[in-house]
């Protein structure tokens, strides 16, 4: 019965100077709807460039890198450990860029609890052929579904699909700056030949564009077996070992036990995008500086119309206080202008926020880069939601606080004697 | 007879901007059914004492004892409901909230006393307003009627919780003399007919002269207590 009360004179009071109460309602309304379309398409961007590297960059990769042996031959002899051994112009043993041992150590992790899935390569260098032309280039070896499962492969193709290549052994997916230069379409026969002469004839299945033209120009893709086969090696010869785990968090600590105990490279997806990792960071920084910028500005406006609302008010304070209201109702009545304001405006706010968002989530957006991003990404995260009209709440009550307490003391008085 | 409100030596200063003593010692008693008024120069404290008496100031020494209890010393709130429950108040300015209706003006008291459901402060006001003759003005906004009714609306507003005393800081300081004697004729009415106390704080001697007893204070003393 009471709460009523208190509401039928907010109520009325807001009402009666409705003008005033939208002008503060917009307030909010503009603050939650900027805060909502900033966190969206902001993080809808993130998580754009995120999936554009990160999801496409091996956890932990690991390889075999050509560097000269630390331990020289001269310093394993006893009979030398004594002496002062110089050895001059070190080289690099001209060992095979494969990893020793590929398959036991996929075999092994495949094992491990923290690996979500394995996707081995092999690199080559070769010569592509088509009619005249010839150009150089890289075909790597994959498993074409593996490779989609675990890092968006198909993201990138923009004719054809990996299925396509899995299933035609004798398939290629050539980057779109090479089918370009070589008039090459979908069917399409292309040459490749490697550093030994080997000619192997390949059916184009699709083509893959990354956005970047240096990849474009001379990366090719085919299957893993194709791909041991232009090297003339057998199963056994891998390149690359890319992994990607279930928790990004372990791949700094999983890189160094893979270190220690296979002996090989590695790295990790850290270390290979920490320059990415702090863009990331400063962009979620800046978008929540900006909103709560806005929200608090928001709250400055409320706090004004509601302290001259008070001022407006100081008769009916001194009639509600002497009729029987305490100093208490008197504070509710003001905070629950505040917080109605708050609420109208912030659920207004949420309205225009996810409008703005469809908006900007229908506008056309394409880009050499991302072949398969039609649109401007916009994250439509619930959270946003909650978390916009909450802050609408609790910036409001702080707002309409300060004024209701003053409202609470006001002496009736001392506002009955100055009429 | 018993006493509705009692004032036992009660004392107030002043400090701002330098002590002074506005009420010395003031002892006095309304009974039941007693229609009194004091009367008294500018600056005599009568205002002030009809604050305290009221409840809104608590800041004196002495007792105040509204029907019988002691309500010296009581906390904000429950002063606020004893005035809410147990005092009417009409004001020289009829003090009514402007954006509401005179019949939303009658009942908030009665919403706040919240002992009856809304349809029953509805009918009980509307029935207030009928005694007061206004009843036709239920449904105005309290800003566009006249200003006697303005005030007949505030005494309705008093009587809605039907008050054990009504008090009057010059109820009738701002009407003209027919209203004004309207609105006597309605307290003496209330008076006599419902058994209700009044205290009336006024200037106007021919209406101070109608009441059952005028209080008279000089610089802040009861002179005479007109019996």
């Amino acid at each position: 019965m009471q709460i009523n009360v208190i509401f039928d004179i907010t109520r009325t009071h807001l009402l009666s100077r409705f003008k005033q109460s939208s002008i503060a309602a917009l307030g909010v309304t503009f603050g939650i709807g900027t805060f909502i379309v900033l966190m969206s398409f902001m993080t809808g961007l993130n998580g754009l460039l995120d999936g554009l590297i990160l999801n496409r960059t091996p956890h932990v990769r690991i390889y075999n890198e050509i560097e000269p042996s630390e331990v020289q031959p001269i310093q394993a002899d006893e009979v030398f450990s004594n002496a002062w051994n110089i050895v001059r112009s070190i080289k690099p043993k001209g060992s095979e860029e494969r990893i020793h041992n590929a398959l036991p150590i996929i075999s092994t992790l495949e094992k491990d609890s923290r690996v979500r899935g394995i996707s081995p390569q092999v690199k080559a260098s070769v010569f592509y052929l088509a009619g005249s032309i010839e150009l150089n280039g890289v075909v790597t070896g994959i498993l074409p579904l593996e490779e989609t499962r675990l890092f968006n492969f198909d993201e990138y193709i923009v004719a054809g699909s990996p299925e396509g290549l899995a299933k035609n052994r004798n398939g290629i997916l050539l980057g779109a700056g090479i089918a370009k230069k070589m008039s090459l379409s979908i069917g399409d026969k292309i040459q490749v030949s490697t550093a030994r002469g080997v000619l192997i004839p390949l059916k184009v299945v699709g083509i893959f564009q990354s956005g970047l033209a240096d990849v474009d120009n001379i990366q090719s893709y085919v299957n893993l077996s194709m791909g041991q086969q232009l090297l003339g090696e057998g199963k056994t010869y891998i390149t690359d070992i890319n992994m990607k785990l279930h928790n990004i968090e372990d791949a700094v600590p999983m890189t160094n036990e893979v270190r220690r105990s296979f002996g090989v490279s590695a790295i990790d997806i850290k270390t290979a995008n920490a320059q990415f990792e702090t863009g990331t960071s400063i962009r979620n920084l800046i978008t929540y500086a900006v909103s709560i910028t806005l929200l608090i500005v928001a709250g400055f406006g409320i706090y004004n119309i509601l302290n001259m609302m008070i001022y407006e008010k100081m008769n009916d304070i001194a009639i509600l206080k002497a009729t029987g209201f305490s100093g208490d109702d008197v504070k509710n009545i003001f905070i629950s202008q505040a917080m109605l304001i708050g609420l109208v405006g912030g659920l207004l706010g949420l309205i225009m926020g996810f409008g703005l968002s469809v908006l900007i989530d229908n506008t056309p957006f394409e880009t050499e880069a991302l072949p398969t991003i039609k649109t401007f990404p916009v994250n439509f995260n619930p959270m946003f939601y909650v978390g916009g009209i909450i802050f609408a709440l609790v910036s409001t009550f702080l707002a309409g606080y300060l004024p209701a307490r003053k409202a609470r003391r006001i002496d009736p008085v001392e506002i009955i004697r100055g009429q | 007879m018993s006493l509705v409100l009692e004032a036992k030596s009660i004392n107030k200063h002043f400090y701002n901007p330098v002590d002074f003593h506005v009420l010395k010692d003031v002892s006095f008693g309304i009974e039941k059914g007693e229609f009194v008024s004091i009367m008294g120069k500018s600056g005599c404290g009568k205002s002030t004492l009809l604050y305290i008496l009221s409840t809104m100031d608590t800041d004196y020494t002495g007792e105040l004892l509204l029907g019988g209890d002691n309500v010296t010393d009581r906390d904000h709130d429950e002063l606020a409901r004893i005035r809410n429950a147990e005092i009417g108040f009409v004001f020289q300015f009829h003090y009514l909230l402007p954006e509401f209706s005179v019949l939303d003006n009658v009942m908030l008291p009665a919403r706040k006393l919240g002992k009856k459901s809304l349809s029953a402060i509805r009918e009980a006001a509307m029935a207030k307003l009928d005694l007061l003759g206004i009843a036709s003005e239920a449904h105005k906004k309290a800003s566009m009627i006249s200003g006697g009714q303005k005030q007949r609306v505030a005494i309705a507003r008093a009587l809605i919780n039907e008050p054990i005393i009504i008090m009057g800081d010059e109820p009738t300081g701002n009407l003209d003399s027919k209203n004004s004697e309207n609105v006597f004729d309605i307290f003496k009415n209330l008076s006599h007919s419902q058994n209700l106390s009044l205290l009336v704080v006024t200037h106007d001697h021919d209406f101070a002269a109608k009441t059952d007893r005028i209080i008279t204070m000089e610089d802040g003393r009861i002179i005479s207590h007109g019996k």
